[in-house]
């Protein structure tokens, strides 16, 4: 039987993509490393959003990929530029020792 | 007409808030021009306002000024009564106002506080003409707290003194008592005739016809209710313990207030309210009993009190008395001439006082005293006519009100009046007694005085003695505007007042006294004189022949002790009054009301809050992978919400 590739697999890959992203993100300490992470989440939801316009027939969820895409873009200028200062003043990029905030 | 009675109270007011809020900054001449100046212009006012009132010939006219409070049919103007007994009133508070203002330059002179002291002078001379000039019940009302504000203010003038500041608080509190009395029967008089104007209150009383209740109607109800406030604020038994110790408030207030004004609003209240007690024979039969006990048990207590103006406070209990004693039968006008009267002499011996208080440097043992005619001849002499005045001597002023207030309780066939009348004639000879002792432990026999102190005692400044001849002359001639009956000689006092009257329901019963023949009254009379004889003789006896003092009085023992303690009342109320609430506000309000109850409840949701919060603050533990941890596990929840409910 020849297998066919239906919208479903795409929407299970986004799934798996965005559990390890998740898992990445609590278990990691380095905070590049749980960047990553973020985007890879972030892409996990991409994927969903193209794979539901495809199988649904409407174009709304493609218009949110561009959304998500810039938005990601932004987030990374600012996010790296967060990283690079904290790192300037820790000398650390370890998150459990960021915890200026508390106390 | 109108114009000129606002500025009567409004004088004073204007003194009181010049010297009261700028009176630091001026110097001590300016204040007590300025208040002198304000009191004497209102009292020139109160002159020409009676002579323009005698001469319209009115029974009385109401001035509305302001609708004051106004909520339903409830309405409450601010407005003055000007009829006879108002003007009475008016009259003696200003010119005794005026002349006490003038003693207190020399009185109060190196006093600090000189500002303070005049300030509250002029606002109880305000208060105390709103008191006499209203229009309702109400408003009489303002008038009574705003003078026992000033009361209680006066007495505590001395406030570094915790005697004096307790005894300020003792007035004030006592005076609450009488208030709550006065205030519920002034809510009763409302519900009853839906008005509080005096007028209006009267002439409902004779539209609906009530009669002389027979039993405990609600005028009797009324009457003793307003009777309650009269208590508190004319210092009658039981209500009478904070007069004595008010004597801590300089001598010029204890002459205008404790003596000759203030503690006289009861009988004006009453007397004013005669259309109600005329009606009310279980009420006046209270008032008449209550005051001649008062009379009596005061004058006993009086006769051995060792500190001059002590001596003079129980007097003024007593003599407020002989006043609720002819109120008791009737005889409303012969109250108010007592009153009149005892406003000069009082005031007089009071002043007196003072003046001896002054040149012995504050000293207020007659222990300490004696001999002092030589060094005080005007204060001696003005005091004697004010004794021959209280103890009921002819031609004095003191004579013809008591005598008429005997008489009219020997004679108007109320309830109880002989019972009146003969515990009035025993307080008239102890009241002898105990005045002429006074005068002779003060001025007379040996001085006890130490040589070095003798010789610094000198007569008091002109304004001191000059107000002294003043009040001397009024005791003296004072009396002869209401002579009594026999002498054929109409009674001008009593002419000018019978307006006030007209709602009486029997005018009969008080000219029943017409009906006795002149020489039962000229009997009375000369039972009087004797009685107050015999008390002058004993005095002299005692302590001008035998030269007891007062440190040789103690030998009597027993009697003695419990006099001079005043029958141990206030140890009485101390324990039966104050000792139960203290217990009671300590061991239940404070301890289980307050602390158990009321700050339980507002410290239990403090801790409930903090503990709370304690818990919920647990999640914010600064790790950033927890906090990831939850937002993952609440978008899990949510996700499993949706699952459950939403796919089928």
């Amino acid at each position: 039987m020849k297998m066919k590739i239906t919208p479903d697999f795409f929407i299970y890959l986004s799934m798996v993509l965005f559990s390890i992203g998740l898992i990445g993100v609590l278990v990691r300490r380095n905070l590049i490393v749980i960047f990553m992470f973020i985007e890879l989440m972030l892409n996990a939801v991409n994927l969903s959003f193209i794979a539901y316009s495809y199988k649904l027939g409407q174009v709304d969820g493609q218009i949110y990929v561009f959304f998500v895409m810039v938005l990601a873009a932004v987030e990374v200028a600012v996010g790296l530029g967060l990283i690079m200062l904290i790192y300037r003043n820790k000398k650390s990029l370890d998150v459990d020792e960021i915890n200026i905030m508390k106390n | 007409m109108k114009t000129l009675l606002i500025f009567i109270p409004i004088l004073p007011l204007i003194g009181f808030l010049l010297n009261g809020i700028f009176g630091r900054s001026f110097p001590k001449k300016l204040v007590h021009r300025i208040a002198i100046t304000t009191t004497g212009i209102s009292f020139l006012l109160a002159v020409i306002t009676f002579f323009k009132f005698l001469s319209l010939d009115v029974e009385s006219l109401v001035f509305n000024y302001f609708t004051w409070i106004k909520a339903g049919d409830f309405v409450a103007n601010f407005g003055f009564l000007l009829d006879p007994l108002s003007m009475v009133m008016v009259l003696v508070v200003t010119g005794v106002g005026f002349l006490i203002h003038v003693y207190s330059i020399g009185y109060m002179w190196n006093d600090i506080g000189y500002n303070r002291f005049f300030a509250y002078l002029n606002l109880f001379m305000f208060s105390m003409l709103i008191l006499v000039l209203a229009n309702n019940y109400l408003l009489l009302f303002v008038g009574w707290e705003g003078v026992g504000l000033c009361s209680y203010l006066l007495i505590g003038f001395y406030f570094h003194k915790k005697s004096a500041s307790d005894a300020g608080k003792k007035a004030f509190i006592v005076n609450r008592i009488g208030d709550f009395g006065f205030v519920v029967g002034l809510m009763l008089i409302f519900f009853t005739f839906r008005t509080i104007d005096f007028e209006k209150v009267f002439s409902e009383i004779v539209n609906r016809g009530y009669g002389v209740e027979a039993g405990w109607g609600v005028l009797t109800v009324i009457g003793v209710l307003l009777f309650i406030g009269a208590t508190g604020k004319s210092a009658q038994i039981p209500l009478y313990v904070w007069l004595p110790d008010a004597m801590e408030g300089p001598t010029p207030v204890s002459a205008l207030i404790h003596a000759a004004t203030m503690v006289t609003a009861g009988v004006y209240m009453i007397t004013r309210s005669n259309a109600i007690y005329s009606r009310a024979p279980h009420a006046l039969f209270i008032v008449g009993l209550i005051g001649s006990i008062t009379a009596l048990f005061a004058a006993t207590i009086g006769i051995f009190q060792r500190d001059i103006k002590r001596v003079l406070a129980y007097s003024t209990v007593s003599q407020l008395g002989y006043m609720f004693t002819a109120l008791g039968v009737l005889a409303f006008s012969a109250g108010i001439f007592h009153l009149m009267t005892h406003a000069f002499f009082k005031a007089l011996l009071f002043l007196g006082s003072g003046s001896v208080i002054l040149a012995l440097h504050h000293e207020q043992d007659m222990q300490n005293m004696g001999g002092l005619k030589k060094y005080l001849p005007i204060t001696c002499w003005t005091m004697w006519a004010a004794t021959l005045a209280i103890s009921g001597i002819p031609i004095f002023a003191g004579f013809f009100s008591k005598d008429e207030i005997l008489w009219r309780s020997y004679s108007t066939p109320v309830k109880g009046h002989m019972i009146f009348y003969i515990l009035g004639t025993v307080a008239a000879l102890i009241t002898a007694l105990y005045m002429f002792r006074l005068m002779f432990l003060t001025f007379h026999g040996k001085t006890r005085l130490p040589e070095d102190k003798l010789s610094h005692v000198h007569e008091s400044p002109k304004s001191m003695t000059g107000v002294l001849v003043v009040l001397a002359i009024l005791s003296t001639i004072g009396g002869f505007v209401g002579m009594p009956g026999w002498t054929k000689i109409p009674n001008i006092f009593e002419n000018f007042l019978e307006p006030v009257f007209k709602f009486m329901p029997h005018k009969g019963i008080v000219h029943a006294v017409e009906g006795h023949s002149a020489g039962n009254e000229l009997l009375v009379t000369l039972v009087s004189i004797l009685v107050a004889g015999i008390g002058a003789l004993i005095a002299y006896i005692i302590y001008l022949k035998k030269e007891v003092t007062p440190e040789k009085e103690e030998n009597l023992g027993l009697i003695y002790k419990l006099i001079f303690n005043k029958y141990y009342v206030d140890e009485i109320y101390n324990f039966l009054v104050v000792q139960p609430i203290k217990w009671f506000s300590t061991n239940v309000l404070w301890k289980i009301v307050d602390v158990s109850i009321i700050d339980g409840i507002v410290n239990g949701y403090a801790y409930l809050t903090e503990g709370l919060s304690v818990g919920v603050s647990k999640i914010q533990n600064g790790f950033i992978r927890s906090y990831v941890g939850w937002i993952a596990l609440g978008g899990i929840g949510i996700l499993y919400y949706i699952l459950i409910n939403f796919i089928k």
